[in-house]
């Protein structure tokens, strides 16, 4: 996801497609939680395993998912084949929505002062229509 | 009290983006402040450096709203504009969404819900098409406000909270 430069339509496809396969990867919460204990360290299938409750083919197919998002990769060759999270493609995937994010938490915090300055001048309002009767 | 903590972001269907947050303020001032232009240009702001030149509001059904952004710091613009399909006041606004950035129209319903003395408000954003919402975000954002995040933990970690 370049954030200069030109970008032909099938480059531009390309992404979107990408997008989406990380939106599916990562609307499922059991995903969720599986990158968040990847976020600490490498682990595997067994070791991702027990805090679920679920059976190891289970974690297997979320892992393809997430692998096949690009959010992840496994180990070929070693006989555990922990799974890593795949920092560069993960934050490339959801830079976008991070800020989307950042535009509205930001905003809020400023809406938020706003706010209470609006209500502490109604309330001298209302005090000072309250001393005129 | 704030209640930045209730701020959620989530993807209820491959169409459509939601925004929520719990604001400690009566419904109808949190309505005021989306809905008076004078108000809205002092926080509809996002990340320090914009600005807000242009806030246009005509609040009726098929009234016009025009929002124009400015970054004070490169220079960079960026516009949104829509027409109102439905207004009920203080609880409900229904409104298209055109940015300039993209040729792409999305349908924003945003709702202003009492919770005690507090109040919820959730904006719904849906796009024509999964790579309308896709392309009209990541090109928006990419233009125009974007943050850079230099820890993925710091992203994956505001991500997971969303």
């Amino acid at each position: 996801m370049e954030r200069t430069g030109y970008k032909s339509p099938a480059a531009e496809r390309l992404d979107t497609t990408r997008l989406d396969a990380t939106f599916a990867a990562l609307a499922d919460s059991t995903r969720r939680a599986i990158l968040a204990r990847l976020a600490s360290g490498e682990a595997s299938v067994t070791e991702l395993a027990a805090p679920f409750e679920m059976s190891q083919p289970a974690i297997s197919k979320h892992l393809k998912v997430l692998e096949a998002a690009g959010l992840i990769v496994r180990d070929r060759d070693a006989q555990r084949r922990p799974s890593r999270l795949d920092a560069t493609r993960l934050a490339e995937a959801c830079q976008w929505l991070a800020d989307y994010r950042q535009f509205w938490e930001s905003s809020f915090k400023q809406l938020d002062a706003l706010l209470g300055e609006l209500k502490s001048k109604k309330k001298k309002g209302k005090k000072h229509k309250h001393k005129k009767h | 009290m704030i209640y930045p903590d209730s701020f959620k972001m989530s993807t209820p269907s491959d169409r459509e983006i939601q925004v929520t947050r719990v604001f400690d303020a009566p419904r109808a001032l949190v309505f005021e402040a989306f809905t008076k232009p004078e108000l809205v240009k002092r926080w509809l702001l996002g990340p320090p450096g914009w600005t807000m030149p242009i806030c246009e509001i005509d609040l009726k059904v098929g009234g016009v709203y025009r929002y124009l952004w400015h970054n004070d710091s490169d220079g960079r613009e960026m516009g949104l504009s829509g027409v109102f399909r439905e207004i009920v006041s203080p609880k409900l606004l229904v409104a298209t969404e055109n940015p300039t950035w993209h040729a792409s129209e999305a349908l924003d319903t945003t709702t202003f819900v009492e919770e005690g003395s507090a109040t919820r408000m959730t904006i719904t954003v849906l796009y024509e098409s999964t790579e309308v919402r896709d392309i009209a975000l990541k090109s928006g954002m990419d233009r125009g406000m974007a943050m850079s995040y230099d820890r993925v933990e710091e992203l994956l970690s505001s991500l997971l909270a969303a």
